[in-house]
């Protein structure tokens, strides 16, 4: 190893034409102690049979920075040693042969402020195809406060939120409507109504839904917010539906946004497949428009769930947090879906806390002060129902929506009853954990305490008493791993 | 119908017992405790009357109860309810609010439906309670 860039050639030897290792190149600086300013952002890196790490973590400091595969005299022109990235440290990852964590610092220079089209296309632009690796992941960045100032962050946050809506206390409720494509507008409402009528906070557009022949979005946008303002009516309650305004082009996504507000909704929806620009763009819209948005993260498993190569879902949960969203899907550790309770629990930390502190065995490899950014709501959607309430709350806590849309619609009792049964799930289990009582353990009791005055919750219970999604999780810790485990 | 806005609209209507336990939850958590009465109930209705100011330095649940059952004394046919505010920094907002008290009869809202072009409606949510002036509402009840 040796002291401070004790491999790299210095001088004119530095800039003779041809191909030297990335090692000697300045990009491997095992001394180097990151500044404050500076990124930092956590690979696991697999190099090929025969590479040794150190080079390889050499070689992706300098292909996300200033390198490429030959010497070039040009880099004199510059303060090169400014901008090269530096590979700082390299350690095994535990029970992992072949994998190596290395810790890459970049100088704040390199980036756009306030840009995470910018940001990405350095950091993941081209290091992921490079042929000397096998595979390659980023696993966590710590982002300094200088560059965190950039950003405008969430247009609304999770306290603005609850007071817009009057809700305290509790997780906000939700469901997406189902099926998830084929209903008209009238009949989409419908299911709309229903939801809400029975004691949900929000219905849900699904992430593909858009303007398709069975239904144009003009259409859903009005007939949804009938839905929305009866309920609310019927129930002295503001409630609200996530339209879905993602489209081919940002002009109709402006149009559909402007058309939502003209309609008095309080919310509005984009899919992560829409890209960081596009997201940014609609944040600034919705600051600008007092919207709530909601981020569905459609597609983010092609490269969040295999441990050995993509980018960590930590990761897009703290570009998301900067690129401005009010809500995000972030797992339900319980549900049909991908989510380890160590990891999930590590993504909501980096959306909701003020300040992360490491914590190895959720994932957090860095210190984060989000410097007084606004929060993000985690949504918990997927496979999930009234009878797993105690390990929501228990794994998830209170600042979370839960969306129950099987969970909801698929009632054998109806829509209303489905969201009945779900709202008194929760306010009963609410209730009894600021009691002060161990919902882990007397969950099952509250509840079916809840539901001897509440038919629809019985039903619940009975129809879904034995759904649990025991499956091993793809994307775990690497301290501490754990199964995910209904009980 | 049944206005179910606040934290446990869904349940039946808390005891004192129940009411004193959400109480010391939020004196746990070092929030401070207060009450607001209304006959408006509109939804977008933020500012209810504040029956005093947030008790910061009260700390016992008794002596809270005794406020929350003073106003529901004075108020027996409006809308009371119980806050706990965090005034902690990233909060410094409520972080519970529950219904201690309603009317016995509850009206609800009429949807006032104007139509528009396009298809479009303005939807107006009135409360047939609030036909009446302020303190003359909920009388029947």
């Amino acid at each position: 190893m040796g002291g401070p860039g004790a491999g790299t050639i210095k001088g004119k030897e530095r800039y003779k034409a041809g191909v030297i290792p990335y090692k000697t190149m300045g990009y491997w600086e095992p001394g180097y102690t990151p500044k404050d300013t500076d990124l930092i952002a956590l690979f696991r890196v697999t190099p090929q049979e025969g590479v040794d790490p150190e080079e390889a973590a050499a070689a992706v400091a300098g292909e996300s920075s200033t390198a490429t595969w030959t010497v070039v005299w040009t880099d004199r022109l510059t303060a090169c040693e400014h901008y090269r990235a530096k590979a700082y440290r390299v350690d095994a990852v535990p029970n992992s042969p072949g994998q190596y964590f290395a810790y890459i610092a970049y100088d704040l220079d390199l980036f756009e402020p306030g840009s995470i089209a910018n940001l990405t296309a350095s950091i993941i632009g081209n290091v992921f195809g490079f042929k000397p690796l096998k595979a390659l992941r980023l696993e966590d960045m710590r982002l300094p406060v200088a560059y965190v100032k950039t950003f405008d962050g969430p247009p609304t946050g999770i306290v603005v939120e609850r007071e817009r809506l009057d809700k305290f206390g509790r997780p906000l409720l939700g469901a997406t409507t189902k099926p998830k494509l084929g209903l008209s507008g009238k009949n989409y409402g419908r299911v709309v109504y229903e939801a809400l009528r029975g004691g949900l906070d929000f219905v849900k557009d699904d992430e593909n839904i858009n303007s398709q022949p069975f239904m144009h979005w003009r259409d859903r946008y009005l007939y949804c917010m009938e839905a929305v303002n009866r309920a609310s009516a019927e129930t002295g309650e503001v409630k609200g539906h996530y339209l879905n305004i993602t489209a081919a082009t940002m002009e109709d996504m402006y149009e559909r946004a402007a058309f939502a507000k003209e309609l008095g909704s309080c919310i509005v929806m984009i899919d992560l497949v829409i890209g960081y620009t596009a997201i940014q763009s609609i944040s600034k819209w919705a600051r600008k428009n007092d919207m709530i948005l909601h981020l569905h993260r459609a597609g983010h498993a092609t490269y969040t769930r295999q441990k050995s190569h993509g980018v960590s879902f930590r990761v897009i949960c703290k570009w998301m947090r900067l690129a401005g969203v009010d809500h995000i899907h972030a797992g339900t550790v319980v549900g049909k879906l991908e989510g380890d309770p160590n990891m999930v629990q590590g993504f909501y930390n980096v959306l909701r806390e003020p300040h992360n502190d490491v914590d190895l065995q959720r994932g957090i490899f860095f210190d984060q002060d989000w410097a007084g950014l606004r929060k993000v709501m985690p949504v918990a959607s997927g496979g999930i129902h009234a009878g797993q309430m105690h390990q929501l709350i228990h794994y998830l806590g209170e600042d979370v929506v839960l969306q129950f849309g099987g969970g909801t619609i698929g009632h054998p009792m109806g829509v209303q009853a489905g969201a009945t049964a779900n709202r008194v799930a929760l306010e009963a289990m609410i209730q009894a954990r600021n009691e002060g009582r161990d919902i882990w353990s007397e969950g099952p009791q509250v509840l079916e305490k809840a539901a001897k005055s509440c038919a629809p919750l019985r039903a619940a219970l009975e129809v879904w008493k034995d759904v649990t999604f025991n499956y091993a999780s793809t994307d775990t810790a690497d301290f501490v791993p754990t199964p995910t485990v209904s009980v | 119908m049944r206005i179910t806005q606040g934290t446990f609209s869904f349940l039946p209507d808390f005891s004192d017992a129940e009411i004193r336990a959400q109480i010391d939850y939020c004196l746990r958590n070092r929030w401070a405790v207060s009450v607001e009465f209304t006959d408006d109930p509109h939804p977008r209705n933020t500012y209810w009357e504040m029956w005093g100011m947030p008790m910061f330095d009260i700390k016992d649940a008794a002596g809270i109860m005794y406020e929350i059952n003073q106003c529901r004394q004075a108020y027996p046919n409006h809308y009371v309810r119980v806050n706990g505010f965090d005034s902690t920094r990233g909060w410094e907002t409520v972080r519970l609010s529950f219904i201690v008290n309603r009317p016995k009869h509850e009206p609800g809202f009429q949807v006032l439906r104007q139509e528009g072009p396009g298809r479009q409606i303005r939807y107006t949510m009135h409360s047939y309670a609030t036909v009446h002036p302020k303190g003359e509402r909920y009388k029947g009840s």
